[in-house]
């Protein structure tokens, strides 16, 4: 993958193109790690928590899907936000538009 | 000494801490007072960002609701915690880097429109008063129980703090003093739970405790409750009664509300950078975990000690608590079979000769997590601290409540609005007028309560989840959408939703039951159909109107990179 000088007209075109690249692969993160978020919250948590419940969390009074609904659900939200953070940051250096440190930082 | 002077003690010492810093951190300009400078570091954000959050509601309420609905109560866990995914990912970001001070600049600027503002301002202010409202009675509540003070006194105090830090300090003294109010109510949260965790099941964790055995019988806990609540004729504790779509309804209401509501939102204005937005939404959500974890654990542990205190006990014999709390009238008990035992069981309840059974007791399940500590015999320190705790939470939310009114009057009423002439020091004075005003009338509201404060809360997320969601995820995420289609979207969202709750709580609050909700959704869920038809119109009213200027279209694709070609820092400062 090369990076825009911002030099030339040709240069924006490229530069707009790397653009949607990077506005794609953001919309791709979101849409994989809402999905989970979805799964886990309104999937475990509600749609399919009496099947779920059938289960016990191994070595604990837990019904499975009550489980998820009071407690799993709330670690793997906390998660999710963090992977997000890891991945855009790394996004945000592939594409070269992470934002610059100030000096005072 | 008495859990009086410990009260009194613990209080004093948290409000002299909060003063402190709210003299260390004043406000010189309007942005620090509206945004603290733009120049908060994210894990303080972060826990700011949770103290604001968590309010009399989640640190009062929400492990007595959950005690008394079981699985049921699961909406107000996932519900609350899941809208912070929604924040990182889909909204915090994008805002920081569009850099506004509010959100009806956001929802002005991007729809060129002063309308769309006006309706933005008008949703904010009355989010924001309907929440506050809530808070002002919690301090009363703590006040009167615990220093057994005058409820109006106790506002008075609670006023006269806030005003404090909230109109010299503003967003920054804010922060601060919600930072110092994290700690304080964490500590106050958790300290009890780990005792009754301890106590009851011999493990130190609250979240694994409630899951694991009880220390006395070995069998347990969730086990050993939803047997007793089958005895008593209540649901089962892990089952729940509301159907699946309203629960589905409900939780998406409370996440996509919490996602829109303005006080919230307008943290993440406070960091230096887009990067921070993000990671700051993350400690937030942290911070907001812990509390939001162990809640359902101490829902557990009160609802098995006040079964295993109450049950078919004595009522002559009762503990202190019992009385005091029956004072306050938030107990109530009245012997309907005259033999002095105490008859505590849910509609389900039948004898042995197969009559139905009549419940004596009434239990305000605002108390349960006050009620707690008593209840465990947990030493007079630790029945303290939580009066401590609660007073922080409340008074966290309101300071950042109050804030969004007193921006929403001078900035983008008076500055953006109908002053666009006013100096910077105009408008710093304005902002804290207009601070003090609401400040008194919430403390007029904490004092003089509708009895339907808990009826407005649903109101607010409702229509935070049907008003601002849909139309900054769109403005965001659809560079098309114009502004014919955010001024339909809102208004027809608002109004449907608004209609809604209006009818079944206010209006004919007879006929609110699941045979005359639509699609079986209560009215606290219905946001999320507003939510949905808002988001409807906008896209179709769109397609059919001319496309915004090239100068928006371009504020859209700025807005999608933190930092674009050639450009250093300058929009930080916007």
């Amino acid at each position: 993958m090369s990076h825009p000088d911002y030099s030339s007209d040709s240069n924006l075109v490229r530069e707009d193109q790397t653009r949607s690249e990077y506005w794609r692969r953001n919309l791709q993160y979101v849409g994989i790690l809402l999905s989970i978020w979805f799964a886990v919250s309104y999937g475990a948590g509600i749609l399919f928590v009496d099947t779920l419940n059938e289960i016990t969390v191994p070595g604990t009074g837990f019904p499975l899907g009550f489980w998820f609904a009071q407690q799993g659900s709330i670690y793997v939200f906390v998660v999710l936000i963090f992977v997000y953070v890891f991945l855009m940051n790394r996004l945000d250096r592939a594409f070269k538009v992470d934002e610059i440190e100030e000096v005072d930082e | 000494m008495t859990v009086q002077a410990w009260t009194f003690a613990l209080v004093s010492l948290s409000f002299a801490l909060y003063i402190g810093i709210a003299i260390w951190s004043r406000a010189n300009s309007t942005s620090e007072f509206y945004v603290a400078g733009k120049g908060v570091h994210p894990v303080a954000n972060g826990m700011a960002t949770a103290a604001d959050w968590m309010s009399a509601a989640s640190f009062i309420s929400m492990a007595g609701i959950i005690s008394f609905l079981g699985y049921d109560g699961s909406v107000y866990l996932m519900g609350w915690t899941g809208g912070y995914v929604l924040l990182a990912l889909l909204l915090a970001p994008y805002l920081r880097k569009f850099g506004a001070f509010t959100v009806p600049d956001f929802v002005g600027d991007r729809y060129y429109s002063q309308a769309a503002r006006m309706v933005a301002v008008v949703c904010a202010i009355f989010v924001s008063f309907t929440y506050v409202a809530g808070q002002m009675r919690g301090v009363g509540i703590v006040f009167s129980r615990f220093l057994e003070i005058d409820i109006t006194l106790g506002v008075i105090i609670g006023m006269g703090i806030v005003f404090f830090y909230a109109v010299l300090g503003g967003m920054k003294g804010i922060t601060y003093t919600q930072v110092a109010q994290y700690c304080v109510l964490i500590f106050a949260y958790t300290v009890p739970a780990i005792f009754l965790s301890l106590l009851i099941t011999g493990n130190p964790i609250p979240q694994f405790g409630f899951g694991g055995a009880e220390q006395e019988t070995g069998t347990y806990l969730l086990d050993h409750l939803n047997r007793l609540h089958e005895e008593l004729g209540f649901a089962a504790y892990t089952g729940g009664t509301k159907t699946t779509i309203d629960i589905f309804a409900i939780t998406a209401a409370l996440m996509v509300g919490t996602a829109g509501l303005p006080h919230v939102i307008i943290r993440f204005y406070t960091v230096p950078k887009v990067r921070d937005a993000r990671i700051s939404a993350g400690w937030a959500l942290m911070f907001i975990a812990i509390l939001y974890t162990v809640a359902p654990a101490v829902a557990v542990f009160a609802r098995t000690n006040l079964l295993n205190t109450v049950v078919n006990e004595p009522y002559a014999e009762m503990p202190e608590w019992f009385t005091k709390w029956e004072t306050t009238g938030l107990i109530t008990f009245e012997d309907h079979n005259n033999d002095g035992l105490i008859q505590y069981v849910g509609p389900a309840a039948t004898a042995a000769s197969g009559e139905p059974l009549q419940n004596e007791l009434t239990i305000d399940r605002d108390i349960m997590v006050l009620a707690n500590p008593e209840i465990a015999r947990l030493p007079n320190w630790v029945i303290a601290l939580v009066a401590a705790g609660g007073l922080a939470a409340a008074l966290s939310t309101a300071a950042g409540l109050l804030l969004v009114v007193s921006t929403a009057v001078s900035h983008d009423l008076l500055k953006r609005g109908l002053r666009p002439k006013i100096t910077e020091k105009g408008e710093l004075v304005a902002a804290r007028i207009s601070a003090a005003v609401a400040v008194i009338i919430a403390g007029y509201l904490g004092i003089n309560p509708f009895a339907f404060v808990a009826e407005v809360v649903a109101f607010a997320f409702g229509l935070a989840a049907a008003s601002f969601f849909p139309v900054i995820i769109l403005g965001i995420f659809s560079k098309r959408l114009n502004r014919e289609g955010a001024i339909a979207g809102m208004l027809v969202g608002i109004t449907f939703t608004a209609a809604y709750i209006v009818y079944f709580k206010f209006v004919n609050p007879a006929a609110n039951v699941a045979d005359n909700w639509w699609f079986g959704i209560s009215p606290e869920g219905i946001g999320t159909v507003g939510m949905a038809l808002n988001f409807a119109v906008a896209l179709v009213v769109s397609r059919f109107t001319a496309p915004p200027p090239e100068h928006v279209q371009s504020i859209v694709e700025r807005i999608r990179v933190p930092r674009e070609s050639g450009e250093t820092h300058q929009t930080a400062e916007a």
